[in-house]
């Protein structure tokens, strides 16, 4: 411990409060991280499980649900709704960023009062849960006459997780030193050459982790998706759904293991590009 | 009056205006909906007077708060471990935090469907010791789902007080320990009273979080035990029963806003004393 330096002598010596205040600390502490990461490293494991039935400890080790996964004929439902599912993510965080990112960024330099005063609309779709929205949307384009669609799921994708981006970008351009644009403007950039080169890279940390929140968000939605969605166009996380009530099939395993993949790599990347950003 | 400077932030208002919080004004004004035209309150009196829709908005606040329980419960060690960690730990368990938050609620879901069931290794562990003689499923029982919401939800509290704990002064604790304060007082009485506002925070992502996971719900706990999500979606998607749907989805808003009202302020009053 770094701290027990700090500690007097005669304070450091091990007595029953310190045993126990340790034991919980350390103890307790390292039994709830293994709650928090063993389910996923156990969705790991299974997905390498060599039998029929995805029973615990696994009978042996294989890639077959991997092999399963990817055969064209076998899995074809899961490819088209992936690439259904990708489709709308990618275009949701396009939209999301030419919105979010221009409007975090000139909040940053507003008077406090409209900051608060907008604020409450912008981030309201964190707390508000999507099944509602979800539910509220479908009425609008009801009542507008207008059926499910890809659009209406572009659209109601952007506006429930706009916020995640948002809070992102609004964080770093705070954060910001207002010196450094007026210093390029005052060596005589013109205000578009500033933004590009002071500003925008300030926030592109900022950005960039709102994208990939928002991408894994969309790619994960259920209720959004499931109201205003097509029915004729599956998507990924129905799909899974799907399998994971119908046959607890092994292939769901597999996905769970390349979506485990993709989250810690992004996480990683993520934490490199931001870490030396913010230094 | 539109300042320069703020032009860029009208587009994004704009969108949620139209897009966000017009669907939901709708949503509201349907719900006044009376069954022969005219308006009133009707639909939320028929919902809460029928004992067993009451039950299902009950059992879905009462889930909410066990799960918030459950979830506080298991972060208090870990939080107290992150303050104590140098660094790389630290790294280890924000990693360890933000994992499970990033991967998809399906994976979540699955995991926890291999947990609880009869072949899964709490039944197995447990069998194995000799505690039960066969094999059972905590399976579409809300103590399974209980238990998973909390594995899930966790991370919701644990990073935003990580990060007030980032920005935390170490030196208070220390100069607590060192005027003799012992080691828990020291924590509760230095380094908690900073945290509170995140825990309330937290909090309120966790029950809001919990309460309307339609889809964890259904899995998990399976199609006998019904919390609200699941009690709209088929009110709409298989009755068609859109005023009272609507009006059940603004029940749940309104009893989970009180509730996040309510530690909101709590959260301002704090802040306000700790400032004071």
């Amino acid at each position: 411990m770094a701290d027990t330096a700090l500690i007097p002598a005669e304070r450091a010596r091990p007595d029953l409060g310190a045993i126990l205040y340790w034991g919980f600390v350390w103890g307790a502490g390292i039994l709830v991280l293994i709650y928090l990461i063993g389910p996923i490293l156990l969705a790991l494991l299974m997905s390498f499980n060599s039998g029929t039935t995805l029973a615990f400890p696994p009978k042996g080790l294989s890639l077959r649900w991997y092999a399963a996964l990817l055969d064209p004929v076998q899995s074809e439902p899961i490819h088209t709704a992936a690439k259904n599912s990708f489709e709308i993510a990618l275009c949701v965080v396009v939209m999301v960023t030419l919105i979010t990112a221009p409007a975090a960024w000139a909040l940053a330099r507003a008077p406090r009062k409209m900051v608060n005063a907008v604020e409450p609309i912008l981030l309201a779709p964190l707390v508000l849960p999507s099944l509602v929205y979800a539910l509220a949307a479908l009425l609008a384009l009801s009542l507008l006459g207008l059926g499910p669609s890809f659009i209406a799921v572009l659209i109601g994708h952007s506006a429930v997780f706009a916020p995640l981006m948002f809070r992102t970008v609004l964080g770093l351009a705070q954060r910001m030193n207002p010196a450094l644009e007026e210093a390029s403007a005052t060596l005589g950039a013109s205000r578009a050459r500033t933004f590009l080169r002071v500003s925008l890279p300030g926030i592109a940390p900022g950005i960039l982790a709102g994208a990939f929140f928002v991408f894994m968000q969309s790619l994960d939605n259920v209720s959004v998706t499931l109201f205003l969605g097509e029915p004729g166009r599956t998507m990924l996380p129905l799909r899974l759904f799907a399998m994971l009530e119908e046959s607890l099939d092994g292939r769901v395993a597999a996905v769970s293991g390349l979506l485990i993949l993709a989250a810690a790599l992004l996480m990683f990347t993520l934490r490199r590009f931001t870490g030396r950003a913010a230094r | 009056m539109i300042r320069k400077d703020t032009l860029l932030a009208w587009p994004m208002i704009a969108f949620m205006v139209l897009f966000f919080l017009a669907p939901l004004l709708l949503l509201l004004g349907i719900s006044l909906r009376g069954a022969e035209g005219g308006w009133g309150i009707g639909n939320f009196v028929a919902f809460l007077d029928d004992p067993f829709e009451r039950g299902v908005l009950v059992r879905t606040l009462l889930l909410g708060a066990k799960v918030t329980g459950l979830v506080s419960l298991l972060a208090l060690p870990l939080v107290m471990l992150y303050w104590h960690a140098g660094p790389r730990l630290r790294g280890v368990i924000l990693v360890c935090a933000l994992l499970p938050m990033l991967t998809a609620n399906v994976v979540r879901t699955f995991a926890w469907v291999v947990i609880l069931g009869r072949n899964g290794p709490i039944s197995q562990t447990m069998l194995a010791l000799g505690l039960v003689d066969r094999p059972f499923s905590l399976l579409y029982t809300e103590m399974g789902l209980i238990m998973a919401l909390a594995q899930i939800e966790l991370p919701l509290l644990l990073l935003p007080v990580f990060s007030v704990l980032n920005r935390a002064d170490r030196a208070t604790l220390d100069a607590a320990e060192v005027l003799g304060a012992g080691r828990w007082r020291a924590w509760f009485s230095a380094i908690f009273p900073q945290i509170i506002p995140a825990v309330l925070a937290g909090w309120v992502l966790v029950f809001a979080s919990a309460t309307t996971s339609y889809v964890t719900q259904s899995v998990i706990g399976g199609a006998r035990l019904i919390y609200l999500p699941r009690f709209v979606y088929r009110e709409v998607g298989v009755l068609f029963q859109w005023p009272s749907a609507a009006a059940i989805s603004i029940l749940l808003l309104i009893s989970t806003g009180i509730i996040m009202l309510g530690l909101t302020m709590l959260a301002r009053h704090e802040r306000l004393r700790a400032h004071g």
